[in-house]
């Protein structure tokens, strides 16, 4: 078991696990935390499966874990690895199954006090319109050459359909599309799970929720952001559904095969990987682009559904009813990007798991509004504690490859969250506090009860201390609808 | 056998089936009915059907992750669960099941993915036991 004494104090909320903890150690392991959060970190099994993730080949620098960190399946949730290209690996473990699984919120002129007496009709109405729960189709049903389109078109395809404006697609990561996906390379069983799941929300941690904008810390920001207090807000975390799942699934059960012929030892088969520059390295990072793509426009078609849901709910009992995009950005995903490695500049595959890229000033790829601010950085806390909009910093370039933390981390089991909660109990107390909850399973419910989760501002606070993100805005949530 | 044949352990963030059985077709059989105690698959009433199912892999715990893979696809594009198995293991690495079907009625949890996260089947004094951690 890690314990406190194995990590050396870098800084005030920076610490690390050495290279000398363990023989098969190839990189440290660092992570951002205060104490209190350093010891939920060592309260699971996180900080081994980061010091079993230190062990891939190809690794730069340092495995880096941020301070809503839990124990997940391979790599821990909340940690970010970066491997140099083009021999370093990729490990679809260390993406995960819901590939671009990730945020997407949308601003309002809609006060909230206006909205007060229709928030009943307009969680009614979001749940109604954005189908949700487990095994749930949309009202899409894609062919094949569809489906692949979007494999390799993302948000665009949604934009050439119908579901998204202009401003959408360039407030997204990426613009909602990241090149290099080869549909060839997803299996027909992927497709099939794919075809009829566009524009749904699934199960889970997912969610839409209806904030309102509680509190603006960095005014120039929340403004180009069209964020301002008192106004609703929306947010949408969902991510590639079972088009995701089946396509890490196959690759997973694939690369088990590749790293006994690239003799690469590991101490977790969840870990399997391939070099980026072998054929399996290269089918999987173009298949793992595939279901990228397919989750920014399931993210778009769920807004069209939103949008719709709004005018039904809100026409002629507000003004402006209009929702805008203010940034949608992935945290289950492999990025290809370029970082500054001991002073020099190198081409690496940023593994975020359970991790949000946090771009600072400068980056060409930011909309010109945001583009001297930094990269927005969205982060849900649990269902009935806060979110926050943060931005990217020169802090994040540095420290952590551009990267922040993704949400308020699990602190308690499922399990254990289902004996001490009841579902329907703590849908009445959210109720009651003014939130409006629409949710299919209440067993599903209790399982993300606030209880379960840390705190999210704690979180916040550290990353700020960090210098890996800065405060753009607090929401607080109203309605939340969950599968 | 010491134990449950499958019992629910504690995971933050995912679930996690500790399984037994007398030999690997028991384990197999036991790590199905944990699966599906755990997405709490209510079935319709009605005649059930029966189906073959065929799976073949390189070593017996891709064999087991292999096979409950297979049954979640079909819950998933098919709607149905399933009420019995019958399963026969060539060597550790092919199973052939015959499955009883059943359309589903409720289904109360989801799970994404089988994992291959620390899974390792080992032989204890009465059998084999694995863990198996779901991604949900």
């Amino acid at each position: 078991m890690i314990q406190k004494q194995d990590f050396h104090k870098l800084g005030p909320v920076l610490w690390e696990i050495p290279t000398s903890y363990r023989q098969d150690m190839r990189v440290p392991v660092r992570i951002i935390a205060d104490d209190r959060l350093l010891e939920a970190a060592l309260s699971d099994k996180s900080m081994l499966q980061a010091v079993n993730a230190s062990t891939l080949p190809g690794l730069v620098s340092y495995i880096i874990v941020m301070p809503d960190v839990h124990q997940g399946y391979g790599f821990p949730i909340g940690g970010v690895a970066a491997t140099r290209l083009p021999h370093g690996v990729i490990s679809p473990g260390g993406i995960g199954y819901d590939i671009n699984c990730g945020v997407r919120l949308l601003s309002s002129h809609i006060s909230a006090k206006v909205a007060e007496p229709h928030l009943g009709d307009l969680a009614n109405a979001l749940y109604a319109n954005c189908p949700s729960g487990v095994g749930v189709g949309g009202s899409l049903r894609l062919s094949i050459k569809q489906l692949d389109q979007i494999c390799r078109q993302g948000a665009e395809w949604t934009l050439k359909n119908g579901y998204a404006r202009q401003k959408d697609l360039e407030r997204t990561e990426g613009g909602g599309r990241i090149e290099g996906a080869n549909p060839a390379h997803v299996s027909p069983r992927a497709k099939q799970r794919g075809r009829p799941q566009l524009g749904t929300l699934g199960a889970g941690n997912h969610f839409i929720e209806v904030d309102v904008v509680e509190q603006v810390f960095h005014p120039e920001a929340a403004q180009a952001m069209g964020l301002e207090e008192g106004m609703l807000s929306l947010q949408i975390h969902c991510g590639s559904r079972g088009f995701g799942h089946q396509i890490c699934s196959d690759y997973v059960r694939e690369l088990q095969g590749a790293v006994k012929r690239y003799q690469i030892q590991l101490p977790d088969r969840e870990l399997v990987c391939a070099p980026l520059d072998s054929p399996e390295g290269k089918r999987y990072l173009s298949a793992m682009t595939c279901a990228a793509n397919y989750a920014f426009a399931n993210r778009q078609v769920l807004v069209h559904h939103a949008r719709r849901a709004f005018e039904q709910a809100l026409a002629g009992k507000v003004s402006d009813w209009e929702l805008h995009q203010v940034y949608d950005i992935a945290h289950n995903i492999g990025k290809i990007e370029e970082h500054v490695v001991d002073g020099e500049k190198v081409r690496v595959c940023v593994h975020r798991k359970g991790a949000t890229r946090a771009f600072g000033p400068g980056f060409e790829e930011l909309p010109d509004e945001y583009r001297d601010l930094g990269q927005p950085v969205l982060v849900p806390g649990s269902m009935a504690t806060s979110s926050w909009v943060l931005l990217g910093t020169e802090g994040s370039m540095a420290l952590s490859f551009g990267s922040t933390c993704h949400g308020a981390g699990r602190t308690m089991s499922r399990k254990r969250a289902k004996r001490m909660v009841r579902g329907d109990r703590l849908r009445e107390e959210m109720e009651s506090s003014g939130i409006h909850v629409r949710a299919r399973s209440m067993p599903g419910l209790a399982e993300e009860a606030p209880q379960a989760y840390k705190d999210v501002d704690a979180v916040v606070e550290v990353v700020v201390r960090a210098g890996i993100a800065k405060k753009v805005a607090r929401l607080r949530p109203l309605a939340v609808i969950k599968g | 056998m010491k134990g449950p044949y499958f019992e629910e352990v504690e995971h933050t963030a995912d679930r996690a089936l500790l399984v037994r059985g007398a030999d690997l077709k028991e384990l197999l059989h036991n790590a199905a009915l944990g699966m599906l105690q755990l997405i709490g698959a209510i079935p319709r009433s009605g005649p059930s059907r029966e189906r073959e199912i065929e799976v073949q892999a390189p070593d017996r715990e891709s064999l087991l992750v292999t096979w409950l893979e297979e049954l979640l696809f079909a819950m998933e594009t098919r709607g149905v669960t399933y009420t019995k198995f019958e399963l026969q293991i060539t060597g550790d690495t092919h199973l052939f099941a015959k499955v009883q079907e059943m359309p589903i009625m409720v289904i109360t949890r989801h799970i994404k993915a089988v994992t291959y996260h620390d899974l390792e089947i080992e032989k204890t004094e009465d059998g084999l036991v694995t863990t198996v951690v779901f991604d949900v």
